[in-house]
């Protein structure tokens, strides 16, 4: 499935290329992924009606496609384009409170805060972008780790508090289904959210294989002689960093409007981290890395500490072991082992066993 | 006046802390062309170890060299075992693995004495004299063991064989392994240094915001930019630049203090100093990346 | 065993590409070879074989001793010193900090100190340059300081690469005459990739010629120089 969906290139260093062809060819979607995406679409009336899925699971769900939309867009910048961000926390903040405010304070539709928080993020991305340019891997690394740090703090700024409320965050409400739609507002979201994914999924899809995304690669891999090639590496990178903000961005307002509450320290340094740890567990230069990514961001917000809890028991630890660690040892490893990810791993098993011809 | 000098001194004495962070971040960026995003985290669990080994009961004398041999066999082990193997790997997998490290000090610290903010004591004896108004005791001291470190420190790359092959294996790695430097274990020691030097720092600032996993986040991003302004590349020039932005820090928000009382509009204050930071990394970052007084490199296609 | 260096059917790669084909020499101790060759021949590589700076098969004896597979380190403290393509000083240190680096590894301080002296009669410009940091040094007295850096590991056998590279002609001469004094005087054993064959041939007894990763020739340096159909095809005079 993982080879089928999409061109696949590793980052630097990794393992045996599956080369993009430069006719531009564009591979067809796997007919799996639409039965998929089909079947998807369908759970509400499936397991809502039936009262098969709670409300809580499309909540899970729905925070899931969330952050997969996070997370592509981290892989856009780092697995397409070999920049690196460590910052990108502060966009799904911007988008978060860009949303939450329009709702709160100038009591917009909800759905046309979306393209404002998309559009808001685009461009403090690009000029986040611009400056770091000329920065080689670890600057840039350094100034969007400043970034995640200072964020919070940011947020709390006195004379922002008429629109942000400060510390005590921001609350706005889930819309109803409009129309009388015999939906809940959970499913609804649900809908709306993976809506966005689809499209956010298929506009990625559509950059990686055109002549934009070929030179954002060619930037990945070759950043000196790019320029050469008759690329202008400046607007390509900044560009892509807009991109890639602009979809943590839409993620964020999502987010917002599904957990119904914004507040400065929502949006801490461990965010970042988390969309980081999705984007290299799922698969970094891979867009079906992205939906495993998600599920693991999610899975770390929630099931971390169970899972936890039953590591320290079952082992008999002194200590009662937090989550983090394990993350940590995990990134660690699989730096060792699969540095493509596991969507990447995948693909590469898959080429291994898959028939010839 | 008082108040300014006041503010001139704890400068000092935090631009102390991140001068010796910023100088553990530039050793390891020197010889081995990485930065340390870990640091923090590494020398916020020494403090914890330090504090553990005065809770049961040794005194400051013993537990602080305990802390920082610790610190140093840690940062070897982490240097030999986890980051050679990634010697040519990717900027990303490093970075990677940077982050990991991170949360699990963090977690691991939180794991074994908990989120409970806990009080840490000074080593320096309160007692007042003449100047106390201006500066006090720890103050005093944090500036007294950092530029002592940094002398130790300086006389040891200067002076020793050790410290000059050390030098000359994270100047030149192929020149230092023909003339028979075993330039792994060089950068392995150097890793230890840089870990001991984090120690310090995590023991010295503790007392002074209490000890708990999240303390040193904000101060090692400062550490970030004092190695920044001061040059990534240049030791001397970490430490300077540690310095120079601590006072820096307390000057913004003392000018945003006078700013307020004499017109009553809050511009920047004690609330903004992450904030500071930031803008301080990226100013330096996109006007001067090799700050005041490191090298360029050119890069070759 | 009266060979300082016995090279066995060495072949190296630079990652999937192979450098050396399976060469072979020797070095008799106390004398001087020449590797000759044009670019790209693989005289380099056979230098950074020996000292393990390179992926290697084959086998390599120091003074009877196996060396391939070995780090580089480890070679050096065998008593090979190696003076690198582009001189490999260290541009940020001193001459003082430069030639102190090298006596780093050895264990008898009074012997390291006996060769600082000797490396001064060689070589009186470095003292007087002592504080000065080596990067400002010009290319001959960089030359002259990578070769002592060498001498100061106390070595049995000297690797050099190209040590006439971009140095005008005087100071060329006056470098190859301090290594015949070397040699003869220190009893260092030599092994000499050049360009300039003609120089090269003035100093050293035997000469081998590379060509892309072979021997193809080989000989003392009488003979070498006599005839003139090598001369012409390899070396180019």
């Amino acid at each position: 499935m993982a080879t089928t969906m999409t061109t696949e290139t590793p980052a630097n260093g990794g393992a045996a290329a599956e080369t993009v062809p430069l006719s531009g060819l564009r591979r067809p979607v796997s007919k799996w992924i639409w039965l998929g995406v089909i079947f998807a679409a369908l759970l509400p009336l499936i397991g809502g009606q039936t009262g098969l899925i709670s409300n809580f699971y499309f909540l899970q769900l729905s925070l899931m496609i969330v952050y997969s939309i996070a997370v592509l867009g981290l892989n856009l910048l780092i697995g397409f384009n070999g920049q690196i961000s460590l910052g990108h926390g502060a966009f799904f903040a911007v988008g978060a409170y860009v949303t939450a405010i329009l709702i709160d304070r100038y009591e917009m539709h909800y759905l046309a805060t979306l393209p404002l928080a998309m559009f808001v993020c685009f461009v403090i991305g690009y000029l986040f972008g611009r400056p770091a340019l000329r920065l080689e891997g670890h600057y840039l690394a350094l100034a969007t780790f400043a970034l995640a740090i200072a964020v919070p703090q940011f947020l709390k700024y006195r004379h922002f508090e008429p629109f942000t409320h400060g510390v005590q965050g921001i609350n706005i409400f889930k819309p109803d289904p409009p129309f009388g739609m015999p939906l809940s507002p959970d499913q609804w979201l649900y809908l709306v959210v993976l809506a966005c994914a689809i499209v956010m999924f298929i506009i990625a899809r559509n950059i990686v294989q055109s002549r934009m995304g070929r030179a954002m690669m060619a930037i990945r891999d070759q950043p000196l002689a790019a320029d050469t090639m008759g690329i202008n590496s400046a607007r390509t990178k900044s560009i892509t960093f807009g991109i890639s903000a602009l979809y943590v961005g839409l993620a964020g307002a999502l987010h917002a409007i599904i957990f119904e509450f914004v507040s400065p320290d929502s949006f801490r340094f461990e965010l970042s981290i988390a969309i980081l740890v999705g984007a290299v567990i799922g698969g970094i230069a891979t867009l079906s890395g992205a939906v495993i990514g998600g599920f693991f961001v999610q899975f770390i917000e929630k099931y971390a500490d169970a899972v936890t809890k039953w590591v320290t028991s079952t082992v008999h630890l002194p200590i009662h072991l937090e989550p983090w660690t394990i993350y940590g040892i995990v990134l660690i490893v699989l730096m060792y082992t699969m540095p493509m990810g596991i969507a990447g791993g995948l693909a590469s098993l898959w080429r291994k066993i898959r028939p010839p011809g | 006046m008082e108040q300014l000098l006041q503010q001139v001194a704890s400068g000092l004495a935090n631009g102390a802390i991140y001068a010796l962070l910023a100088l553990a971040l530039v050793m390891i960026f020197v010889s081995t062309n990485h930065i340390n995003f870990a640091q923090g985290e590494m020398a916020m669990f020494s403090a914890f170890v330090c504090w553990q080994l005065l809770n049961w009961g040794y005194p400051f004398w013993v537990a602080l060299p305990a802390t920082m041999l610790f610190s140093f066999i840690i940062g070897v082990l982490i240097e030999r075992i986890i980051l050679r193997p990634l010697h040519t790997a990717p900027l990303l997998s490093v970075v990677v693995v940077f982050i990991g490290l991170l949360a699990i000090f963090h977690s691991l610290a939180g794991a074994i004495w908990t989120h409970t903010v806990k009080p840490f004591p000074s080593p320096f004896p309160n007692f007042t004299f003449a100047g106390s108004g201006i500066i006090g005791p720890h103050q005093i001291g944090m500036i007294v063991v950092a530029v002592g470190m940094l002398a130790l420190l300086f006389c040891f790359f200067r002076f020793t064989p050790l410290g000059l092959a050390m030098r000359a294996a994270a100047l030149n790695a192929t020149s230092a392994r023909l003339v028979g430097i075993n330039v792994d274990w060089m950068l392995a020691l150097g890793w230890g240094l840089a870990a001991t030097v984090g120690s310090v720092a995590g023991v010295l600032v503790a007392p002074v915001v209490y000890l708990e996993p999240n303390m040193m986040a904000g101060i090692l991003l400062y550490g970030f930019a004092g190695a920044l302004v001061g040059g990534i590349s240049s030791p001397g020039g970490a430490v300077a630049g540690g310095f120079i932005v601590g006072v820096l820090e307390n000057m913004v928000a003392y000018l945003g203090n006078m700013l307020e009382r004499a017109t009553g509009f809050y511009l920047i204050g004690n609330g903004e100093k992450l904030t500071v930071a930031l803008i301080i990394v990226i100013t330096v970052l996109t006007l001067k990346p090799s700050g005041l007084f490191g090298r360029v490199t050119v890069k070759r296609v | 065993m009266s060979n300082i260096l016995e090279v066995k059917n060495l072949k190296a790669y630079y990652g999937p590409s192979q450098a050396l084909h399976g060469i072979s020499f020797s070095l008799a101790k106390g004398g001087i070879t020449t590797l000759l060759g044009a670019n790209g021949a693989g005289k380099t590589t056979t230098l950074r074989a020996i000292c393990g700076m390179v992926r290697a098969e084959g086998t390599v004896t120091i003074d009877g001793e196996p060396v391939t597979g070995k780090a580089t380190e480890s070679v050096v403290r065998l008593g090979v010193g190696h003076v690198p393509e582009g001189r490999g000083t260290f541009t940020e240190l001193s001459v003082e900090e430069n030639l102190r680096v090298a006596a780093y590894t050895r264990r008898d301080k009074a012997a390291a100190a006996r060769d600082l002296e000797m490396v001064f009669t060689y070589f009186p410009r470095l003292k007087e340059r002592m504080d000065q940091q080596a990067g400002t040094l010009s290319g001959g007295e960089q030359q002259m300081l990578a070769i002592s850096r060498a001498l100061m590991l106390g070595p049995r056998l000297m690797l050099l690469d190209e040590p006439s590279f971009g140095l005008a002609p005087l100071i060329v001469q006056e470098i190859f005459r301090i290594m015949r004094r070397i040699n003869e005087e220190a009893k260092v054993s030599m092994l000499l990739v050049e360009q300039n064959a003609a120089l090269a041939l003035d100093l050293a007894d035997h000469a081998y010629v590379l060509e892309t990763g072979r021997v193809v020739m080989s000989g003392t340096s009488a003979d070498v120089k006599s005839d003139e159909q090598i001369r012409k095809s390899y070396l180019g005079y």
